[in-house]
């Protein structure tokens, strides 16, 4: 299997044999800013595009077709319209915090986007509290929507920042929970020692029964967490008009855009770091062949496959429930996920202390 | 004389052609920079297939747009299909049935609140010029009353496909503009008030 | 009906009467509250149902007809009160008797500026506070100079106004408070994705729970009532297809019931079973629509599309017969307009057999999913006392367990020939009035079926004169459209236009329970309620 850490340690010296150290990574950092941004964008589109298709594909319609083949740039398109619309300043705001409330969401996912392991040694952050940073980091999010609701002065967008914030604070706590159980398991909080230890075969099977449910609270707190259907309630259309970002306009608004679809593909990377191997083939132990065989195919191809997969089926959820009610959507989540996390994550502990595993 | 191109349908099937080439030539009147001409066509090339309509109706025009939103007639296939709630993020507000006194005000602060370049258009007899409710004393003799229309789609109500030839019609139309000087004015920052909280 | 005048001229011996298509009395206007208490109260009598609530300027006095029905006895009766003060013209109020009365007296106040005494809440319901004048009244200025487009927005006053007689017998002002300092109000509507059209609901809120709902009509306010004063008999038939545009057949049967009525026509058997044929797959497309909408409201945006795809299954059938799509036209004085397309008896079986299976999809698809039926169940719960007492018919008024249907009531058309049940549930909540839709397509599609190989030969409609004149009098029709009880009430003066025309319309009674059902709920239900109680805007507004 390819190792990409061969390409990057290349780079790295090249760029050190003729500059000082400063330089060289002075280099290196703007050199991976630029290729997250640009890998960011064309993900985002790239689901954009795709989530228009398959939403097209259940509901018997087409979907875009007219700009290039199977309307392949639309999300280009939308793109470039977005880019150059008017950005509107709203009287009695609170101009600083309005302005700054786009940027924090799209910086929180930009921070947790950095952590994926993308493939083998493809990997921008890695340390040894890795899962501890993601769930960190990725909670900013929240301080960006709620920001966004009370600064524009609208009611609505008010109510749409209230129920996030108390949406995304609950549901963090089952993904922290899930997300423990994991770590319990593994015995290691670093991405690219969870991936190693998933070579005899993803924790989705040695980790059995516990692992499932932690998997299942994952996949539910984790739709929740990025605020897509049926756990849409703070843009929910049909009551809010569009929510906490009812009041924004042009590329502010696109960035909340952007944010959501990224946060579906980060929920997703993470479930396939964390249950499905990561970048990590599927092997099965004791069938050398067949493991081999597994392993011809680039782990790029992998990581990606799996939150293809993963998205697909957050993906599903959308476009097949109705929304919750806020007072459903607590209740779920303090009267039956929690409760359920919690002991979950105690029977983790006792398998992993007895051993009783794969 | 550039003729805008439309998938699958040739320039002389559309009707009104010659509106269309005098705004052409009344903005190429004065040549064109190279580099803003090639810019306004990319540009023009996304905004024309990236129009979110506002979701606004107020009577049966707005039943048939939602069927042209549906499977049979699908408007996602122009890349119409994101309707916006909100005005701030819609491109066009489809004036879908009867707009009478006590709602003009409102229409009016709708099509205030989008964020530029917005479009107009006026769909059912409603909207073109009052209707079968023209000498109603609260009914509006069209929308253009108080908004400027792009495009006008008659029919009471329109038969989907003609809503979705008017909605081509727009497209035609954002094909043609000029953005730069054009569409792209820059517009006076709102007065300041002192607001105490 | 004997019994019924001799109750009431013995409780009250000033009462006119007169007899008509109902039994009709004149009643004193300061006498007509008690009469009203004692027809509701009385045991024997029981008119627990304000059907209609007219009002009539008649050149020097300006009065109000009122059409009572008994849901246990199905007898009718109509009262008259009039005022012959057109400055400052003043009757009582009868809200405090049927609830449904609180929504129909502003229309009236409205349009002929008679202030109720004894009304809660004397505010103006679809014209602006600043209006000027009564369009209505027969000396309306119609010019666009008199009422100008405004250019203001328009200022929501959070008091209204009630009256009352003192103590010294003078009419006193109350001024009453519909929202309070503290309380947070957001404006739902009239521009909003779930209010089905442009409906103003300006909501007080305590978090996500709703306090109470100030209902706004008027934004399509299109001054049809004034407008048929205008217009012939042929002519005034083609607004009833824009105004509840889910129900155009229905509203044009009703309409041209009401006229061949007063006519005596006989119309043809044909049409009559075409009539109905269309009737019924008019409500199916409705039903279907409903579904959609209300699946859309709740957020599964997939079984819209699918509602969605059987109902341009029904348009073919309407587009072939009728030449349109929505705005059909095609019922007509004497008849129909057309003779029905040779494919339509196939079509129709087609979408008989098919339509089956997909409400056994629509049932696996969204009503059995967990998430839908925690949101309906249980929420905005209304009791059948409250169904009858808000005068809400058709579906919403047979979940609450009122057999309202006019089909089973007074048969009209071929009802009466065709078998087919009344679905009537129990709950009352929007679940049941989700069910009892869906169910009614099985029944609706029961009628077709049996109808559509029967069709008799003959003529499609009768010849009737160039210029019709309807005769002197006033009539009553109502029909089952596809959200409830449709009436025409028609006054005649023997002219080729009418006198008065006006539409009560299933709609207005049902935004009139609105405040009713979501006190206390949260705001997703006001959602829910709002599409399972399936009003049209122009229905409301007219």
């Amino acid at each position: 299997m390819f190792d990409f850490s061969i390409v990057t340690q290349w780079i790295d010296a090249l760029l050190r044999g003729c500059m000082p150290e400063w330089g060289a990574l002075l280099i290196e950092f703007v050199l991976i800013g630029v290729v997250l941004l640009l890998l960011y964008t064309l993900i985002a589109l790239a689901l954009i595009y795709g989530e228009r298709k398959i939403c097209a594909f259940f509901q018997c319609r087409l979907g875009p077709n007219r700009v290039g083949p199977y309307g392949i740039f639309q999300s280009v398109a939308d793109m470039i319209k977005i880019l150059i619309k008017e950005l509107i300043t709203i009287r009695k705001s609170d101009r600083f915090l309005y302005n700054l409330a786009p940027y924090l969401v799209i910086l929180a996912s930009m921070l947790t986007f950095g952590c994926m392991p993308f493939g083998r040694g493809l990997q921008v952050l890695d340390f040894n509290i890795g899962v501890f940073f993601i769930m960190a980091v990725s909670s900013i999010g929240v301080l960006g929507i709620l920001l966004a609701g009370w600064s524009s002065n609208n009611k609505f967008t008010l109510i749409g920042a209230m129920r996030s914030g108390a949406q995304m604070v609950s549901y963090e706590l089952s993904i922290g929970l899930s997300m423990l159980t994991v770590v319990v398991f593994a015995g290691t909080m670093q991405t690219s020692q969870l991936i190693l230890l998933q070579n005899r075969g993803w924790f989705l099977f040695t980790g059995h029964i516990p692992m499932w449910i932690a998997f299942i609270i994952y996949l539910i707190a984790g739709t929740a967490e990025t605020n897509r259907g049926p756990f849409d309630l703070p843009e929910a259309e049909s009551e809010l008009t569009a929510g906490y970002h009812t009041e924004y306009s042009g590329i502010h608004f696109g960035f909340y855009y952007l944010a959501e679809y990224l946060n579906m593909f980060i929920v997703a990377g993470i479930a396939s770091l964390l249950f499905l191997g990561g970048w990590m083939p599927l092997h099965i132990g004791g069938w050398t062949a067949f493991n081999t065989v597994m392993d011809y195919i680039p782990s790029v191809i992998w990581f990606f496959g799996k939150t293809a997969v993963m998205m697909f089926i957050i993906m599903w959820f959308k476009w097949t429930f109705p929304r919750l009610r806020i007072d459903q959507l607590l209740h779920l989540e303090w009267k039956y996920l929690v409760p359920i996390g919690f002991v979950n994550l105690l029977l983790m502990v006792v398998i992993t202390v007895f051993g009783i595993h794969f | 004389m550039k003729k805008v191109k439309i998938k699958s349908i040739p320039y002389g099937d559309f009707k009104d052609n010659e509106t269309l080439e005098k705004i052409v030539e009344e903005l190429r009147a004065n040549g064109t920079n190279v580099v803003t001409g090639v810019l306004d066509d990319a540009i023009n090339w996304g905004r024309s297939n990236s129009l979110w309509p506002l979701t606004f109706a107020t009577s049966c025009c707005g039943i048939e747009y939602m069927a042209v939103g549906a499977a049979r007639y699908d408007m996602a296939r122009f890349g119409f299909e994101v309707t916006r709630a909100s005005p701030r993020q819609a491109d066009f507000i489809m004036v879908a049935g009867t707009i009478v006194h006590k709602m003009a005000p409102v229409l009016k602060r709708l099509y205030d609140q989008m964020a530029d370049p917005k479009y107009v258009i006026a769909v059912g007899g409603c909207a073109v010029s009052g209707g079968p409710f023209k000498n109603s004393y609260h009914v509006l003799n069209g929308v253009e009353e108080i908004l400027p229309v792009d495009v006008y789609i008659p029919g009471c109500p329109p038969r989907p496909e003609a809503l979705l030839y008017g909605m081509m019609q727009l497209q035609r139309k954002v094909k043609v503009e000029k953005f730069f000087g054009g569409v792209n004015r820059q517009e006076q920052k709102p007065i300041e008030e002192k607001t105490e909280f | 009906m004997a019994d019924i005048e001799k109750k009431i001229t013995t409780f009250l011996p000033e009462a006119v009467f007169e007899a008509g298509q109902y039994p009709t009395f004149t009643v004193p206007a300061e006498k007509l509250p008690a009469l009203a208490r004692y027809l509701h109260d009385e045991e024997d009598l029981q008119f627990d149902n304000l059907v209609a609530l007219v009002g009539v300027d008649w050149g020097e006095r300006l009065g109000v007809v009122y059409y009572l029905n008994s849901v246990k006895y199905n007898h009718w009766v109509i009262l008259k009160a009039s005022t012959d003060d057109r400055k400052e013209p003043w009757l009582y109020s009868v809200s405090g008797v049927w609830q449904n009365a609180e929504l129909e007296e502003r229309e009236v106040y409205d349009y002929f500026g008679i202030r109720f005494i004894g009304h809660p809440d004397m505010r103006r319901i679809f014209l602006r506070e600043d209006w000027v004048g009564y369009p209505l009244r027969k000396d309306y200025d119609t010019s666009r100079e008199n009422n100008p487009i405004p250019e203001s927005n328009e200022e929501s006053s959070d008091t209204t106004e009630s009256f009352v007689v003192g103590a010294d017998g003078k009419i006193e002002k109350r001024i009453i408070p519909l929202f309070g300092k503290e309380d947070y109000v957001i404006n739902i509507g009239p521009q909003h994705p779930a209010t089905h059209g442009v409906l103003r609901f300006r909501t007080s809120l305590d978090g996500e729970v709703i306090r109470k709902i100030d209902v706004h009509c008027g934004y399509i306010h299109r001054g049809i009532e004034k407008l048929w004063e205008g217009l012939t008999y042929p002519q005034t038939l083609h607004m009833t297809d824009r105004l509840d545009y889910l129900s155009a057949h229905q509203n044009r049967h009703a309409l041209c019931m009401c006229i061949e009525d007063a006519l005596q026509l006989e119309v043809p058997l044909r049409a009559q079973y075409i009539r109905t044929m269309m009737d019924e797959l008019m409500r199916i497309s409705s039903h279907l629509l409903f579904f959609s909408t209300l699946c859309m409201d709740l957020g599964a945006l997939t079984a819209f599309f699918y509602g969605f795809r059987e109902r341009e299954l029904i348009l073919d059938i309407f587009e072939e017969t009728c030449g349109a799509r929505m705005s059909l036209n095609y019922n007509t004085i004497g008849g129909v307009m057309a003779d029905i397309h040779p494919d339509f008896q196939r079509k129709v079986k087609a979408f008989i057999e098919l339509m089956p299976s997909r409400l056994k999809e629509y049932n696996e698809v969204f009503s059995g999913n967990v998430i839908a039926r925690n949101r309906m169940i249980g929420v905005g719960r209304l009791s059948r006392e409250d169904a009858i007492r808000y005068n809400t018919t058709g579906p919403t008024g047979r979940a609450s367990g009122w057999a309202c249907d006019v089909r089973k009531r007074t048969p009209y058309a071929l009802y009466d020939r065709v078998k087919f049940d009344e679905v009537v549930m129990q709950e009352g909540d929007s679940y049941a009035r989700y069910t009892v839709r869906l169910k009614e397509i099985e029944q609706s599609l029961r009628i077709l079926e049996q109808l559509v190989d029967n069709i008799p030969e003959g003529d499609y409609a009768v010849k009737t004169k160039p210029i019709i004149k309807v005769p002197e009098g006033r009539y009553f029709k109502q029909v089952e459209a596809s959200r409830g009880a449709f009436g025409i009430y028609l006054e005649s003066r023997g002219e080729k236009t009418p006198y008065r025309l006006k539409v009560v319309s299933p709609g207005f009674a049902l935004v009139g329970v609105v405040d009713h059902l979501t006190r206390g709920a949260k705001i997703a239900d006001l959602i829910t309620i709002g599409g399972s109680l399936d009003y049209v805007v122009p229905d409301i507004d007219r």
